[in-house]
Formats: structure tokens, sequence, C-alpha cells
């Protein structure tokens, strides 16, 4: 006798004109269009498509849709393989390549098969058991070993090639799942005039009508199923997305769908994404997700061959395939006599049917009338056979046996009603007698599941209750035209009884999760050792966590864990299910959030010009800033003291465009300003900036940063890069929420004007050439003067500040000028050799000069702790006055801000060292501070650094060890003041 | 068999992570900021340590109806005080700063 699937002589929704080549684990085969990759494989007699994620044992195709647990394989190869996909949802296409998972070496011969040898080493919580010991074992040897003997697939090292995209959209009912339920239910709310979205996770919609033969109006339900489908596309307050799953339920019913545009093609269309998640905001949602056949539980239930009875049914109707030559239906049910009476009907024996149940329902046909042998009140034991089903052992009430020849168990445990989406919402599905199944209780206001996902299976209730739930879902959402139109006639069915049997009479390995390999055996166990709540034995067993959340195998686990108890099923409830109902690729969650567009850069205003001449560029949060412009051969040690010394020797230009700017309004400007600030603003003159020093309510430092009165009502706020933003709505806070009584406007003007500063020595005479007639002598622009003219047009703002403790000005023009305005300066520092220099050199300059920066501003500093106290007023009140004076912020032994300088100037500081007293045995409880800031500085000839130290201006004068552990180095170190170069600032403002 | 339960319907402004901005109208969520607790509020200058200790430091953390601020950063930059339930997230009233808004019973 030959075994296995077989394509059918006729049949199926196929196109039996044309062929598609595709092959499976290097193995060439031929399918039809409408195929999945599963119905194809099946016509070609294949029936091992895995190897299970434990043991290794040979595994076949269970199901026929998103709930297949076993045919997982890796389709495509190279960049585009992806790893997990399911065999039944793959619609084939010419050159695909799928290959098998969880084999080693080959799929037909597995050295790992002895796994199942050792099998009682495996049981529930090996993981926990076998892999805990010793630590440091982890990483080397268990993890490596578990990736080799449980890998899922593997994922390609090279990138993807294909893009993938978000989307946005709103309804007023949405509806999940396309069979009878969903298409009545859209069709209903449609026919109200209310926006409507259909989503169906296969190709095409009917769901159960497309799988088997049923009768609508008299005809093929495929017909009716048509014009629905028709109707609906042709209403243009209607979109039917097929293909695109429901992954996730979020609150106030945002949906997460994922649409798989391209994944059955081989290479998206051009423009085309592979996949595009939908973020879906709907008024109403309305669940029509189906129901999922539950398997049986006996032994060797996961043998190639062993199936879901409605699939073996799906595929006879759908895929013109039969998945063996002689099948045997065990139910517990009336719909497993369906799948008998469908094989009959397209001329395929059938073995035998075992009901669990004395007697059955009414039935469509007497299955003895058409020859088919019926053990009544029987339970499977186990199934037979080495690789795949070559017969199964069954028992009736007297335990007696019986082996039935077969190719193929079709087995129907009941259904369970797809309650994930529900779930999701935060309700718990509850248990329901009648349909042994747990099933929606009270659903989250905006919600509704109809149909086979709401535990209604008959044909003429699941359109009933999908129109009903439809209307209802439109009046909610505002759309009470009545709809039109009587149901569809359909004959009436009688679902019948079922008996919920569990764990019954069997032997040997009980599979429970076939894709965790978790068996009832290892449910058992968990309970003996005390994992008595679901929650628990879920986490202990693993049952329920692989990449098919336990779709097939939850309620039967749940099952076996209440039978341990002792305790009825209700009592152990269900696991909450979480998104996404299935794996999702990681790039569709990044959309086009990925590599350079992971988030938008910004550019300064002179940023062309950088790009020209050379220079490197560092990302200093979004933007992108000018590190240093090597000259040929040059590092960046050699550009970046280069840099520092011609500023320091004659003058040089540094984009600092990338500093908040905020422009400040009104009358009660100055006294927003003294609020915010530490220090005094109410009496800086018009035409003069000031540096100022922002705290946060906690007392510590926030920001910094000089500050210009360019009128007697307008202020020009300067902050620090990273800070820009922070203390825009710092401002936003104050002035909305704390004081609405002052008379201030500001906003936010970083992108309007550029900024660079001109530093050096020779500073003031490229500022009189590039601006000739403007008097910028020492006199009418003083140190700390502002001065707001133009030129030639150009609207320029002059501030004479410094931040190198050169002679230098800070320039800013409107952003659009901004090449220009610099190519100008630039051309007017040809003679005093002008030079651009980057962040790192305005670093070596800050540094020599003991301005302290974003590694000063950590945080945690006080303004005393960085040798700002003095600027805090005494007569008035700030934010963060009150709590800066608590006793640890005012402590006298908190470490404040020093210079150190290496003893030896061989010797280099690096940021983050701690300072000791004493160069050996020390810990970290002896720090008496530590290192911020470090830079070879050539004004000093050695390394200097900036350094936080416990009583630091005592110690100036004195020895300290700088270690740096991660090294193994130790430094000597001089304490000095901060202000290494220039102490006095007679440079500034010469 | 029970078809479908129905539940009343929400009102406009309170579905779909949307914020009703008193200056820009629905808004999606995305556009807001979280800002915290706005039943907090600032003491006098010259409130002791504790008042301001308490203004900085300590928070509720209630299940159920909250009174937050959502700074409008991608709007009108605007503080707009929300009453949100911590647990569904639903928006029962928003407002000005100014506003005093009406919490419902938990
Ligand atoms: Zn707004």
């Amino acid at each position: 006798m030959s075994v296995g699937g077989k394509r059918l002589a006729q049949g199926g929704a196929i196109d039996r004109d044309n062929t598609i080549d595709f092959t499976f684990d290097g193995v060439s085969y031929q399918g039809h269009p409408g195929d999945t990759l599963a119905s194809a494989l099946l016509a070609n007699g294949v029936r091992l498509f895995g190897r299970s994620f434990k043991y290794h044992r040979p595994r076949g195709l269970l199901g026929i849709g998103f709930e297949e647990p076993n045919a997982l394989v890796e389709l495509r190869s190279g960049a585009r393989t992806e790893a997990n996909t399911r065999a039944t949802g793959i619609e084939i296409f010419n050159g695909l390549v799928a290959s098998s998972q969880n084999r080693f070496p080959s799929l037909g011969f597995d050295l790992l098969g002895v796994n199942q040898l050792f099998g009682r080493f495996f049981t529930a919580g090996f993981y926990y058991k076998t892999f805990m010991w010793p630590a440091a074992f982890w990483e080397p040897v268990y993890e490596k070993l578990i990736r080799r003997a449980a890998g899922l697939g593997t994922a390609s090292r090279e990138s993807d090639p294909d893009h993938y995209e978000h989307s946005h959209a709103h309804c007023d009912v949405l509806v999940v799942g396309a069979g009878p339920s969903g298409l009545m239910a859209a069709l209903t709310a449609a026919l109200t005039g209310a926006r409507v979205m259909l989503l169906e996770d296969r190709a095409w919609v009917g769901g159960m009508l497309a799988l088997e033969g049923q009768l609508i109006e008299g005809a093929p339900a495929e017909k009716w199923v048509d014009a629905v489908l028709h109707q609906l596309q042709s209403m243009d307050n209607v979109r039917v997305m097929t293909r695109t799953t429901a992954v996730g339920v979020y609150d106030h019913n945002v949906v997460v769908g994922l649409q798989r545009v391209a994944d059955h093609i081989a290479v998206p269309g051009k423009g085309d994404p592979r996949q595009r998640l939908w973020i879906l905001r709907a008024k109403q949602t309305v669940f029509t997700a189906g129901a999922i056949e539950r398997p049986m539980l006996f032994g060797n239930n996961d043998l190639p061959g062993v199936m879901l009875a409605s699939a073996v049914r799906g595929y006879v109707h759908r895929f013109g395939v039969t998945p063996g030559r002689l099948i045997t239906i065990v139910t517990t049910n009336d719909d497993g006599y369906n799948t008998a009476f469908a094989l009959h009907e397209a001329g395929e024996p059938v073995a035998a049917i075992v009901d669990a149940r004395a007697s059955a329902g009414e039935l469509r046909l007497d299955p003895e009338a058409l020859g088919i042998k019926v053990h009544r009140a029987c339970l499977p034991v186990k199934a037979v056979g080495w690789q795949s089903v070559k017969g199964l052992v069954i028992e009736n009430e007297q335990q007696q046996r019986t082996t039935i020849d077969c190719d193929c168990i079709a087995v129907s445990g009941g259904f369970n009603p797809d309650v994930n989406l529900y779930s999701q919402t935060g309700r718990s599905p509850v248990w329901n007698e009648a349909i042994a199944a747990f099933m929606p209780a009270e659903h989250r206001p905006g919600s509704q599941s109809a149909g086979a996902c709401n535990g209604t299976y008959s044909l003429a209730e699941c359109l009933s209750a999908g129109a009903a739930c439809g209307a209802q879902a439109a009046a909610a959402a505002g759309f009470d035209k009545a709809p039109s139109g009587a149901l569809p006639a359909v004959p009436a069915t009688d679902t019948g009884t079922i008996l919920a049997v569990w764990h019954g009479r069997s032997e040997g390995k009980v599979f429970v999760d076939l894709q965790n390999d978790v068996t009832a055996q290892d449910v058992t166990l968990a309970e003996q050792e005390g994992y008595v709540s679901v929650e628990h034995t879920k986490r202990y067993t693993t049952l329920g966590m692989a990449t098919d959340q336990g779709k097939t195998s939850n309620v039967n686990g749940i099952a076996v864990l209440a039978a341990a108890r002792g305790e009825a099923i209700q009592n152990v409830g269900t696991t909450r299910y979480r998104p996404p109902t299935v794996p999702v690729a990681i790039g569709a969650f990044a959309g086009h959030e990925r590599g350079k567009n992971f988030q938008p850069f910004r550019k300064t205003a002179f940023h062309q010009w950088n790009v020209e001449n050379g220079a490197v560029f560092v990302e200093a949060g979004q933007w992108l800033r000018a590190r240093y412009y090597p000259l040929p051969g040059e590092d960046i040690m050699a550009a970046l003291k280069r840099e520092a010394k011609q500023v320091r020797e004659s003058v040089g230009m540094c984009d600092v465009s990338t500093l908040g700017k905020i422009e400040i309004f009104g009358p009660d400007a100055a006294e927003f300003l003294n609020r915010l600030y530490i220090n005094n603003w109410l009496k800086l003159p018009v035409g003069k900036a000031r540096y100022g020093v922002m705290l946060r309510e906690d007392g510590h430092v926030y920001d910094d940063g000089t500050t210009s009165r360019l009128g007697e009502d307008h202020f020009f706020m300067t902050t620090t890069t990273v800070n820009a933003a922070g203390v825009l709505a710092h401002m936003d806070y104050h002035s909305q929420v704390v004081w609405p009584e002052l008379d201030v406007v500001f906003c936010s003007a970083t992108e309007q004007w550029g900024g660079f500063a001109l530093a050096g020595p020779n500073s003031r005479s490229v500022l009189q050439k590039a601006l000739p007639g403007v008097d910028v002598s020492d006199e009418a622009l003083p140190f700390m003067g502002v001065l707001s003219t133009s030129v030639d047009g150009m609207p320029v703002r002059i501030f004479r500040i410094s931040f190198s403790g050169e002679l230098a000005f800070e320039i800013n023009v409107p952003w659009g000028y901004g090449v220009a305005a610099w190519e100008r300066f630039f051309a007017a520092g040809e003679e005093h050799s002008i030079i651009a220099y980057g962040t790192e050199a305005l670093t070596v300059l800050r540094i020599e000069k003991g301005h302290a920066a974003g590694q000063e501003l950590d945080g945690r500093t006080t303004a005393t702790d960085l040798g700002l106290g003095r600027m805090a007023s005494k007569t008035k009140s700030f934010v963060g006055q009150p709590m800066s004076q608590r006793a640890g912020m005012i402590a006298a032994d908190r470490p404040s801000l020093v210079g150190v300088k290496v003893v030896d100037s061989n010797d280099r500081l690096r940021g983050g060292a701690h300072l000791f007293d004493r160069a050996d045995d020390v810990d970290s409880r002896g720090s008496m501070g530590w290192v911020t800031s470090v830079t070879d500085s050539p004004a000093m000839g050695r390394w200097i650094a900036l350094a936080f130290l416990k009583n630091g201006s005592d110690n100036i004068g004195k020895r300290f060890y700088a270690h740096y552990p991660l090294k193994s180095e130790v430094v000597e170190v001089e304490v000095c003041s901060p202000h290494f170069f220039d102490p006095d600032g007679e440079r500034l403002r010469g | 068999m029970n078809a479908c339960a129905m539940r009343p319907a929400f009102n406009r402004d309170k579905i779909m992570h949307q914020i009703q901005c008193p200056w820009c109208g629905v808004r999606d969520e995305a556009e807001f900021q979280y800002k915290g607790d706005a039943t907090v509020v600032r003491p006098a200058d010259d409130a002791d340590e504790a008042g301001f200790f308490r203004y900085v430091y300590l928070r509720d953390n209630p299940k159920g109806w909250h009174t937050e601020w959502w700074h409008h950063v991608a709007g009108c930059r605007q503080f707009v005080k929300v009453v949100r339930n911590t647990l569904t997230h639903e928006v029962a009233a928003t407002g000005t700063p100014a506003d005093t808004l009406q919490v419902p019973e938990s």
C-alpha cells in the first residue's frame, strides 16, 4: 500500500492548468497557483516537515492555518531568509526555496534524535535543572549546547534588502477575520454607511466556507462569499485587507495589523515594502477570528500523519489534496464525521471513525450506510509507526484493544474559540461546559466577538451573530440606519454534543505542546513538584511558550493540569495571551526607522562647508557636529592639538550652531529669567550678555549658557546643545503652570540663527575686516558686549563672549546665510592663517580654562561643587534655591571642581579615573574623587584634567594618584586650580 | 447562545489614544509628552524644606483616575491638564492649567 498525501483528480480552488516550481530541503517539487507550501508538499507525498524542538522527533503537518505548530520552515535563502514561517501560510511562487528547521544534519537522519532515548532527562523544568550549575558554564557551554540542539531556525547574517513600512488608519468598525461571521458583520456595518475595515489572515476570504463544502442559498457557499466580497469591495466606505493578521489589540481599540504585502512573491514590487504594519484606530471592533480545533491526547500523537480533522477536509476541499491514502477519524463530537463525509465524497477510503461517545447526534449522512466502520465509545491509545503513522490502537469500554491500519489519523477533540484578541483586551475567557471550551465572557467596551470565536459553531448562527454584531457596532459608532436584507438561507444543522475527553487510556509519550515538546507527563510532573498555578506550569514546562503561543496546546495542557490537581478546568483558568498573535519579523516593527533612518540627522548652518573642508563628524544627539578637520596624514590627536594651538596663537572658527537658542519677549522677561537663573538679571543693561546657571527644582545644576538683553523687553538665551529642548519645556512649565501671571512669551530660535565662534588673539582684526564700517573696538564692543547690526543686507548678531579663554566673539547670522557668512569670515582671516576647529579642540580649550561642560554638569553637582556658588543671589528666590540649601547639598566635604595635572609629563590621564591619596592597596571605598574631562594640553605641555575632589580647594598643591582599574593604570597627579591657562583672564579682555 | 454583548460607546474624546487639546482640538497622543502629576503645586518661595520636598519628590501612584500634565510639544507647546484613568487610559476630561477638572469616582 502506498502511503502519504496525493493530489486528487479533481476539486480545489487551485489552478491546475499552471504549475509552480519550488524546492524544499533542496528537492524540487511542483505545485499549482492557489497552493500553500503545506498543500503542495502534501500533494507531493511529503510527510516529514521538521524535527521537534527538544527530542528531535519527526514531525509532520498538523493544521491548515496560523495554528500550525510543527511545519515551521526557513523561507527563502541568503539575505531574505526568514525563519519560523508556517508552511500552512506560505503561498508558493516560482523559485520559492524553503528548508526545514531543527534537523542535524538532515531531516530524515537526525543525530540528535537520540535525545528521545534519554527522554527522562528532558522532563519538565529540564532547562532549570540541567543547566543551573556552574554559572561559569552558561555562556561557553550551555548556551551553545541549547542553541545547537534547540535552534528554531537561523537568522540571516546579511542585512535585509527589503523594507517595511508603518501605516495608520481610522475606521468606525473594524472586523477581524473574514469567515461567515466576519463577512456578515462587515457587510451589515458597511450598509449603514460606517467606515469598515475587514482584516483576513489568509490570502482569501470565507474562512470555514472556503475549506468545506457548505451550502448557502442552495448553492456552494463560495458563490455567496464571492458575492459578498464583491459587494464590499465596491463600497467606498469599506476596505478589505487580506494577508493581514491582527497581531495585537491595545487600549482604546487600537489594533495592530501585519500585512504581508510581498511574502507571496519572490521579490517585492518596485517601491513596495515586504510587509506593512498597520496601526488601526477603530471606534468599534468585532472579533470574528473563528475557532481552532483541538488535538487529542494519546501515545505518539505527534507522529507525522496525525492531523486535525478540519484541516484534513480543508486540504481535500480547498486544495484537492488528501493527506493520506487510508484515513482514520477520531472524534469527540459530530464535526469529525464531516471529515469522513468529505473524504467519502471525494472518493477516498475512510479506515474507520472512532467516536469517544456512545452515540452521535443528528448527522448529515449515515456513515455505516456509506460503508464506513464506526467504533463507538472507544478511545485512542497510541499511534503506531516509526517515522510516520502506520496504524492506531484503540480501546473500548471493556478495555479491549483493536488496531486500525491507516496512514493518517484525523483528530477532533472539539473546538477552541480563538480568544487570543479578546484576552488581549484584558478580559479572561470562561469555561463553557456545553462546548467544552473557554469562550469570551464580558467584553471590553467597544469590542465584541461573533461566530466561532464566541463559541457559536453552526453556520446559521454565525451569520446571524455576525449581522447582529455588525449592526450593533455600527450603531455604537453613530450609524443607526437600520441595515436591510434578510439573512442568507442555509440548511438547518445541529452542532450536536461533545464529550470532553482529555488524557484517556494512552500509552507512551503523549504530547500536549508539539512545538515546545511538552508532554502530558511533563505537566503532571510539574504539578507534583508544586507548580500548580497555570502561569507557573506554563513557565516551568514551557507549555504554550513557543512561537505558536499554544494555539493548539493550551487548553489540553490546562485540562491535564486540572486532572492532576483534581479540580475542574474552570478553577485552573487560562494564561493571558499577549501580542503578537503570530510571530512578526523585527523589520516590521522597526519599519523605516533603521540604519541611518533610525532618527533624523540635524545639520548645522555650516554643514556643507564642513563637509567640503574635510570635517570628521561626531553625532551629538541628533546633530552632526564637526569634530576635527584633519590635514592630510593627520590623526585626531595631531589635528586637535594643531587646531587648539592655532586658536591660542592666531585665530580660528568653530561651528556652535547646535547651542539651544531661545528668543524671550515681554515686560516680565527679565523677572522670568531672574526666577529661572541663580544669578540676577533685572539690572542687566541692554546690549550686554551675562553667563547664567539654572538649577533643577531639586537644587542640582541643570544647564548654563549666556543670555543677552537685546532690548528692554527682549532677551536672547542660549542653552547647552543637549538641553535645548529640555530647557524650553522647563520654561513652558514655569511660565504656563507656575507663574502664569508673568507677561512673557518665548520660542525656540535654535534653527533660526546659525552661530560660530571666532576666537584667538587676531579675532578682532578678522571681525573688522569681515564687517567693514562696523565699530568692533573694545570701547564699542567690550567684553560681554552685544552688537546687532547688518552687513550687505545680512543681519548679524555679535556677542563678545569666550569659551576658549581667548579674545573671542560669537557671531550669529540667520540660518540661511550660514555658509555665505562663514566663507566671508574665513576669507577675512586668511592673512592670519585662520583655521576651522572642531569640538575636540573646543574641549581642549575649555578644559585649559576650567569651564565646566556636560561631563561636569552631570545632574549630581551643585553650583558650589562647580565653583559657581558665589553667583547665586542671596536676595531673591529662584528655581532650585530652597532645595539647594538642604544639609547634604551644602555639606563641606562634597567633592568640588579642581584641576589635576600629571607629575610626569610622559603619563596620560583617563576620564573616569578615581583619585586616591596612595598608589597601591586601594578599593572603591577609599575614593576621594574622580576625573571627569581630560586632555593632552598643548598649552600646558602635558595631560591635564578637570576632577571632583573632596575638600577640593584645601588639596591644591597636593599629590594624588589617579587609578584607572580598567587598564590597571596608576598615575601620580598634582591638584591645582581648574583654571590652568591664563587664570586672570587677561587674554579674553584684550 | 449569546451572540454578542454590547457596551455603551465611548465618547469621541475618550477613544483611540487621543487627547483633546484645549487649543488645538483632538490630537494624537504621540504629539504629547507626559509631564506627570498635575495635582502637586509649587509651594511659595518661602515655604519650608518639607513643602519643597513634597513638591519635588513625593508622588501618588494611583490605580484609576489621575490628573496629569501632558505637554503638547509637537503642537502648541501648551501644558494640558488631563484626567486619565491609569488602568484603562480613558481620558475623562482635559483643560488648561487654570481649569479645575472633575475627577470621576474610581
Ligand atoms: Zn495644542
